[in-house]
């Protein structure tokens, strides 16, 4: 497969992933603005999700105090924020456009549907959408195209990295995520474990979609314990770390064994270790260490899994 | 002015069309306006789109489609298909004369101005044989009838003729949106296009290649106004769509950049201007090309298709001795006519042109897509005195056409069915065989009365049937 190929299909990959992101957060913020709160608390959640999606510092330059209109115009409508949900479907599809040939009929289909579907939305005048729309919008294309990419796709070389780039993606975003929690929300350390901590980490539950999976999974209280080791160390939750990390050795295992040892795997033996450290940690000893700390440690590991990709496989070998 | 009609022989409709015709007739008024709609969405699902550049608006416009289609008997077909393929030898006879020994130009027939004064004229590839011979693989001859066995060749698209992307799918719609049609009627396929292509390209393969050979389409780049088509016949082909930085050159091979290292390439057919394809040999501010490529190419290391300079042939000065060609090469006669042409460098035909200007139709040497040129008989007196000036600035720039009476066709337009101007675009294939398929692209002009059908002049298409006996 041409290195050039491959980069755009792992680049899709991680703007459809980055996209829902971008829309998780809106619908959140929509949440946040249902409860009943003081102005303070409000301003202060909605910066913290900014936070999150790593673009407060662009926000506020561009459009200074916080409110739901400008939120939602930055987090889904901006074309100047390369994390929104326009920029980046629009650059899905620019990258589905360029590898058409590397997709099937039904991925690229979804893929634009979505995004003549998505220029209609811009041409609507904003006070005739709501944002449950927005969010409803983006999850239901994102699903319909991963969907068509597993119903459809080949499972070859490209299918690998087009996941990749997907479980890079997520990866980074939940512990991103977490870390903004953890850092953020608080005004004081005295408030953790208060009513205000439980309901922020529900926040960052839904933010995920995790909030039923996670009573499924644990019943009984939110904790932050509970809520870090879900999103962290089980591999039953679809977006925690352990998962994520795991599916992305999975694809680079596949890529090694097809491509043979004429072909490097440095990025499937970081990837591996990362993957193997995971598996040895317990969510006390990670309290104990310094959250932060191992989120830093994380985000930093995977940053490097992903150039590693770049160096074994999309330079083409020269 | 009296135009052919496709479908009538005065009352009467012509024996190919009988059958669209009671299709059309039985057919309920919203039924028409509801398939035209569902065939422009799934138009737009495809993605089949044509960049309009300088328009502003929609940058992925769709081609306008027309339903209605054109329909010719085999016996017409035949006929064209022996003139195409003649034509298609005598073009590269001439190009492959005009890159060596020039005998055209020695024996007088050819004006060696006309050669070697030509942009196209690519002096670094003299003496480099392609293998087979062939500079020009995929010929794009554009035709147009005025009359029952009148046809015309208007132009000869040497270098990258596009296009074929809308033969193909035009026909798949059609097929998809009207199975009784193709039930009732005798239909040739075209669908074997992309695996002709493919076979014509793997049998220009240089000499160097060993095993299968490894054939690419270069592109521009996804910018590119014919990126769809592009993208589609590498998807049909099988084989990869590459940009200029996926590949390069060591030492008498040229390489893709792929997930495994290195991969050797042998065929290339470029949708890429021959001054793009190497900044080292042509334009050095060119980011599309391959450093060095030119080179590889010369020593034989890979094919360009079309080689380098095929463009030679193509030209609008050019073309006034094609049939001249066919005499000299194959020492047979024309069996498709030219269109009359007045070559402004003659005195006479300068004198002639500049006094019937409002009855011609001038077109620039090297102009495309219907620009820079001027219709005559739809021009304001004005647009034409501005013309004039331009013609006489630089005379051996333009050449002139009678306005020719294009043949209709019954299309589909907002008050119904009425007949619109049409041209046609077979496809020709030259590798070790001379092949096309029967159809072609049919282009309409939608606006009343118009004669120019290019795409980028508010033109349309339509599905080209060949029926069977």
């Amino acid at each position: 497969m041409l290195s050039r190929t491959a980069s755009n299909l792992f680049w899709m990959g991680r703007h459809l992933e980055r996209a829902e992101t971008a829309a998780r957060l809106l619908d959140v913020g929509q949440r946040i603005t249902l409860m009943p709160n003081t102005d303070e608390g409000y301003q202060s959640e909605w910066a913290s999700l900014l936070q999150a999606s790593g673009t407060s510092d662009a926000f506020a330059a561009k459009y200074g105090a916080v409110t739901q209109e400008k939120i939602e115009e930055f987090l889904f409508f901006d074309r100047d924020n390369p994390s929104s949900v326009v920029s980046c479907l629009q650059q899905a599809r620019e990258g589905g456009r360029i590898v058409r040939t590397a997709l099937t009929g039904q991925v690229w289909d979804a893929l634009n549907v979505a995004y003549q579907d998505l220029r209609k939305i811009e041409k609507t005048p904003r006070d005739k959408i709501d944002m449950a729309e927005l969010t409803d919008f983006t999850t239901r294309h994102a699903s319909t195209v991963r969907g068509a990419i597993n119903a459809t796709q080949l499972r070859n070389d490209g299918w690998h990295f087009m996941n990749l780039g997907y479980c890079l993606e997520r990866a980074d975003a939940t512990a991103r995520l977490l870390d903004v929690k953890y850092f953020v929300l608080l005004p004081r350390i005295e408030f953790v474990g208060s009513g205000l901590d439980t309901y922020q980490w529900q926040v960052i539950l839904r933010a995920l979609s995790a909030h039923r999976a996670f009573h499924w999974a644990y019943g009984g209280d939110v904790t932050a314990g509970r809520v870090a080791d879900f999103l962290i160390l089980n591999g039953e939750s679809p977006r925690s770390l352990i998962t994520s990390l795991y599916e992305a050795v999975w694809h680079l295992e596949g890529l090694a064994r097809r491509y043979g040892d004429k072909v490097p795997t440095t990025a499937r033996d970081k990837a591996r270790e990362v993957l193997e450290r995971l598996q040895n940690q317990e969510i006390d000893t990670i309290f104990d260490d310094g959250l932060h700390e191992f989120l830093t440690w994380f985000i930093t590991d995977i940053g490097k899994v992903a150039s590693l990709v770049h160096q074994d496989y999309l330079q083409g070998g020269v | 002015m009296n135009f052919y009609n496709e479908m009538y022989e005065g009352e009467n409709v012509r024996e190919p069309y009988a059958r669209l015709r009671s299709w059309v007739e039985t057919m309920p008024d919203d039924f028409r306006q509801m398939k035209q709609a569902e065939a422009e969405d799934l138009f737009r699902r495809i993605g089949i789109t044509f960049a309009v550049y300088g328009e502003g608006g929609d940058p992925d416009r769709l081609i306008p489609f027309d339903m209605m289609p054109r329909v010719f008997e085999q016996a017409e077909w035949r006929r064209l298909e022996r003139g195409i393929k003649q034509r298609a030898r005598a073009l590269n006879a001439f190009l492959r004369d005009v890159y060596g020994r020039a005998e055209i130009v020695r024996a007088g027939r050819i004006p060696a101005r006309l050669v070697y004064q030509n942009e196209a004229y690519e002096k670094s590839v003299v003496g480099v044989v392609p293998p087979r011979g062939v500079y020009s693989h995929i010929i794009g001859i554009d035709l147009v009838r005025t009359g029952k066995d009148d046809f015309f060749v208007l132009e000869d698209n040497c270098r990258t003729p596009s296009g074929v992307s809308y033969m193909l799918e035009n026909r798949e719609i059609m097929m998809r949106m009207f199975p009784q049609l193709f039930r009732n009627n005798r239909i040739e396929p075209v669908d074997q296009y992309p695996e002709l292509l493919r076979r014509t390209l793997e049998s220009v393969a240089p000499a160097k290649c060993q095993d299968r050979p490894t054939c690419v389409i270069l592109t521009p780049g996804h910018f590119n106004s014919a990126y769809y088509e592009h993208s589609f016949l590498a998807n049909l082909m099988g084989v990869e769509l590459v940009e200029g930085q996926d590949l390069f050159v060591d030492g008498e091979f040229v390489y893709m950049r792929t997930t495994q290292g290195p991969k050797r390439v042998d065929v290339i057919y470029r949708r890429l201007d021959d001054p793009y394809l190497d900044p080292l040999c042509f334009r050095p501010d060119s980011m599309l090309g391959v450093p060095g490529l030119m080179d590889v190419y010369r020593s034989g290391g890979v094919t360009i298709c079309s080689a380098p300079g095929a463009g030679v042939a193509d030209d609008k000065a050019i073309y006034t001795f094609v049939p001249e060609m066919v005499r000299f090469y194959l020492g047979e006669e024309p069996l498709l006519k030219n269109v009359q042409t007045w070559t402004l460098w003659k005195p006479d035909d300068y004198k002639y042109v500049m006094e019937n200007l409002p009855d011609l139709v001038v077109k620039e040497v090297h102009g495309s897509g219907g620009y820079g040129m001027l219709v005559g008989p739809k021009s304001t007196k004005a647009e034409i005195e501005e013309f004039r000036k331009k013609i006489e600035a630089d005379p051996s720039n333009y050449i002139a056409q009678p306005t020719l009476a294009l043949s209709t066709c019954p299309t589909f337009v907002e008050e119904g069915i009425a007949p619109r101007h049409v041209d046609l675009r077979p496809y020709c294939l030259c590798g070790d065989r001379i092949e096309l398929v029967p159809g072609g692209l049919t282009r309409v002009a939608l606006r009343e009365g118009s004669l120019v059908v290019n795409s980028s002049q508010g033109g349309g298409v339509k599905d080209t049937w060949v029926l069977t006996e």
